[in-house]
């Protein structure tokens, strides 16, 4: 009886698990979406038979990277401030706000339970050695009975380390991955905030120049390409955004049905795996 | 009243040997006097002691009983010698001041109807009947430990207990009454009890442990959950405490032990607390037992002995790594119930914000689930204390008091050495002054010697009646043991059974409104 290497398989099969689930559901997404699709990368990606030779980020690219948060943030606090007229996006971005927040705060303690959940589970591991050391050792009648008890928590444990593995897939990475899809959602607002001040500044840029009488074109042309890029990307936001709710809606409906199958499973599960060793135990004479 | 010393009363009917015993004489003197006086009994050659042990039984409480039935039994006990060593010690008192007839008090009805006419059989009825009192098919009676109440103020307030007995044993003077009583008397009845019996072979069940952290903070009266937990958990212990200590045979005939159940006042133990005189002499002993234990080198004839302790030792070992692996379950168990709790809370809080209304509807139901499985993650770790750690922390307090035991047959082994050695010492000492030609010297010299004697023949006695007492009193903590592991381990299991049905009902219930989120 390995306990400890099974655990470790049982361990990296999980993961395993989840790492797989969480690519899936990204190309998935990547294959459904109007414009994404069309990428060349990704058609690369999906169809070379060969290893592709993946650079990751060099030192100045991930310097870029960090620079462009630190001025995304910054910018979003004043660009925040401002109120928008459209309705639709008056109203996702105070939603987005406050559903943001809570799913972070439900992904941490989702993820709190799981991690409790397998504590408990690796408590039955040890309490099953434990009792089969006693049940090996001890003299009395009582040896049999540690025995079986030892393996009714040995069973147990396994299952209840597979509740742990199936939570942690099922609802903290769901709820994780929406932290960052609503997160994402938000820095498209911003985009599209950050896009309105810009078109907003072009009108005012244009006012002075007629005012003055000074570069009047070419404040034309900058408050005509602001104006297109501001309606490019509200009509494109405001798809994203509605699909982002119906992807949500499905994901979550997914999820949480395979959360309560799988739950459900595995309870009825330790009832049928109980309840012969259960009647056995209690059959031991003493 | 010199507990130690005296013997526990019989029995209610049976003055006679009471007051035969009052002298404060050990039952070999008095059981001497009547073996001499009555004719029918065998002769004894010397001392006693080389008689009864050719008999397979000890001396009987039988042969101090007045002349009218001596007779009777005597005849009884020529007719019941017996081969089978575990109806000896049930008849047979242990030839020691701190006497504890295993004896129950029924036993008495059955002995006088036996005077009438047809002794050995109504002899040997009885002893059956006193087996099976012994194994506990007949002992009715019924501990409970209930209702702690706060008593008093401040740092001088205490928790007072109300214990309930429930019993047809006619020892007692009715068959249920209860009494208040305060920890302390808890750890003073425990403490007559060891004195009395651990140095013969008796294995006392222990006390629960003191705890000055949890009682401070009762007395300081924080109403919190961590000190009604406090309470709740000394209240279960002290429960269990009770009932494997009248459930062992010997204890229960203690007049302490009755004293205990019974009295409406009790005087209060004082000697129990850590810091008095007497708790730092416990800790300057317990010091010096150690130490002597070390250097106790003791020539173990009986292999049985041996392989005892070290199966002793094993067990203690292993249970202390459950119990270590258990403790960490119901800390994890809390935490997991915390957590899924806070889930809970945060999944509804999820559900609010949600603008799609199906979906929303759903998470509030999945936030409601959450928080009836931590309800059911609460009473399983409950369940998972109550039930087992708190039987694994008995176990290895009990096998302590085993080894306390065992620890005591070697002192006795050692106090018999060492009579030896003197009487050597003494013997030596007569042969140089026989030489020495001085005659008042002589005589002291002789008397030392048979005095001497005496207490090596004792110490043999008493060393072969402690190995008798624990080998019976293992037998009977294996038995129980095997008994109580097999009852708490069943009950937990149902536990962790009703968990899952109830989360099997659960989830069921949850799945369909998952499903129809639109």
């Amino acid at each position: 009886l390995n306990f400890t290497s099974r655990t470790t398989v049982n361990e990296y099969l999980a993961i395993f698990k989840k790492t797989v689930a969480m690519h899936e559901v990204f190309l998935c997404r990547v294959a459904a979406h109007p414009i994404l699709r069309k990428d060349l990368n990704f058609h690369v990606f999906l169809e070379y038979n060969q290893d592709l030779s993946v650079r990751g980020k060099n030192k100045k690219e991930k310097l870029e990277d960090f620079f462009k948060n630190m001025v995304k943030s910054a910018d979003g606090v004043i660009v925040s401030g401002v109120k928008d007229v459209d309705d639709f996006f008056e109203h996702e971005r105070t939603f987005l706000v406050e559903y943001h927040n809570r799913v972070k705060d439900a992904s941490a303690k989702s993820d709190k339970m799981t991690r409790s959940h397998k504590n408990v589970a690796d408590d039955y591991n040890r309490i099953g050695s434990s009792l089969y050391a006693l049940g090996t050792q001890d003299s009395t009648d009582i040896c049999k009975f540690f025995l079986k008890v030892s393996e009714l928590f040995d069973k147990t444990r396994k299952i209840e380390a597979r509740v742990s593995a199936d939570e942690d897939l099922k609802l903290s990475d769901l709820l994780k991955y929406y932290l960052r899809e609503s997160q994402a959602a938000k820095d498209l607002l911003y985009r599209r905030s950050r896009s309105l001040v810009d078109y907003e500044n072009a009108n005012k840029a244009l006012d002075k120049a007629r005012a003055k009488n000074k570069d009047v074109l070419q404040a034309e042309t900058t408050q005509q390409i602001c104006c297109q890029k501001f309606e490019k990307i509200s009509e494109s936001a405001k798809q994203e955004l509605i699909d982002f709710k119906t992807r949500r809606v499905a994901a979550f409906r997914k999820n949480l049905v395979e959360l309560a199958e799988l739950e459900l499973k595995h309870a009825k599960v330790i009832m049928v795996l109980f309840w012969p060793l259960f009647q056995l135990v209690l059959s031991i004479k003493c | 009243m010199a507990a130690e010393r005296e013997p526990p009363p019989m029995g209610e009917a049976r003055p006679a040997e009471l007051e035969e015993l009052e002298d404060g004489e050990d039952l070999f003197t008095s059981t001497v006097s009547t073996l001499e006086s009555s004719p029918s009994s065998p002769e004894p050659a010397s001392l006693p002691t080389e008689d009864l042990s050719t008999n397979s039984n000890g001396p009987k409480p039988t042969e101090m009983i007045d002349d009218d039935r001596e007779d009777l039994f005597a005849e009884a006990t020529e007719e019941v010698s017996l081969d089978s060593p575990e109806r000896d010690p049930i008849l047979s008192p242990e030839p020691t001041p701190a006497i504890t007839p295993v004896t129950p008090t029924t036993l008495v009805a059955p002995r006088m109807e036996s005077k009438s006419g047809t002794a050995p059989a109504g002899f040997d009825k009885s002893r059956e009947e006193i087996e099976e009192e012994a194994n506990g098919d007949l002992f009715d009676i019924e501990i409970n430990v209930s209702d702690p109440e706060k008593v008093g103020d401040g740092m001088n307030a205490y928790m007072a207990y109300r214990v309930t007995t429930k019993t047809s044993i006619s020892m007692f003077h009715q068959s249920e009454f209860s009494v208040k009583r305060r920890f302390s008397d808890f750890l003073g009845l425990h403490s007559k009890l060891a004195t009395k019996y651990m140095h013969i072979g008796y294995i006392v069940p222990p006390a629960p442990e003191k705890s000055i952290v949890g009682m401070t903070k009762v007395k300081v009266g924080k109403e919190d959950s961590s000190s009604t937990e406090f309470v709740e958990k000394r209240r279960a212990a002290l429960e269990r405490y009770l009932q494997r200590t009248v459930k062992h045979p010997t204890l229960l005939q203690d007049p302490d032990l009755r004293q205990f159940l019974e009295n409406s006042e009790l005087p209060r133990a004082v000697n129990t607390q850590a810091l008095s005189g007497a708790g730092i002499l416990r800790m300057v002993n317990k010091a010096a037992d150690a130490v002597n234990k070390m250097t106790i080198k003791m020539n173990e004839s009986d292999a049985w002995f041996e392989e005892k302790q070290q199966q002793f030792e094993n067990l203690d070992q292993q249970l202390r790594k459950l119990h270590a692996s258990v403790e960490a379950l119901v800390c994890h168990r809390k935490e997991l119930s915390a957590n899924t709790a806070a889930f809970a809370k945060s999944a509804a809080m999820l559900g609010n914000s949600e603008d799609h209304t199906a979906l929303s509807r759903a998470l509030s139901q999945l936030a409601e689930v959450e928080e009836k499985i931590d309800q059911l993650h609460q009473e399983q770790a409950f369940a998972d204390f109550y039930m087992f750690s708190e039987l694994l922390g008995d176990y290895i307090r009990l096998i302590a008091a085993v080894k306390g035991v065992f620890d005591h047959r070697m002192k006795c082994w050692q106090k018999w050495q060492d009579a030896q050695v003197t009487l050597q010492k003494k013997r030596e000492a007569e042969a140089k002054l026989q030489l020495a030609n001085k005659p008042d010297k002589l005589q002291q010299a002789k008397d030392e010697i048979k005095e001497w004697e005496t207490k090596v023949q004792q110490g043999e006695k008493d060393f072969e009646q402690i190995s008798k007492t624990i080998r019976k009193e293992v037998g009977r903590f294996e038995k129980e043991r095997v008994k109580d592991f097999k009852t708490v381990i069943i009950k937990y299991l149902e536990s962790l059974v009703q968990t899952q049905q109830q989360l099997i009902k659960y989830w069921e219930a949850f799945l369909p409104e998952a499903k129809a989120i639109a």
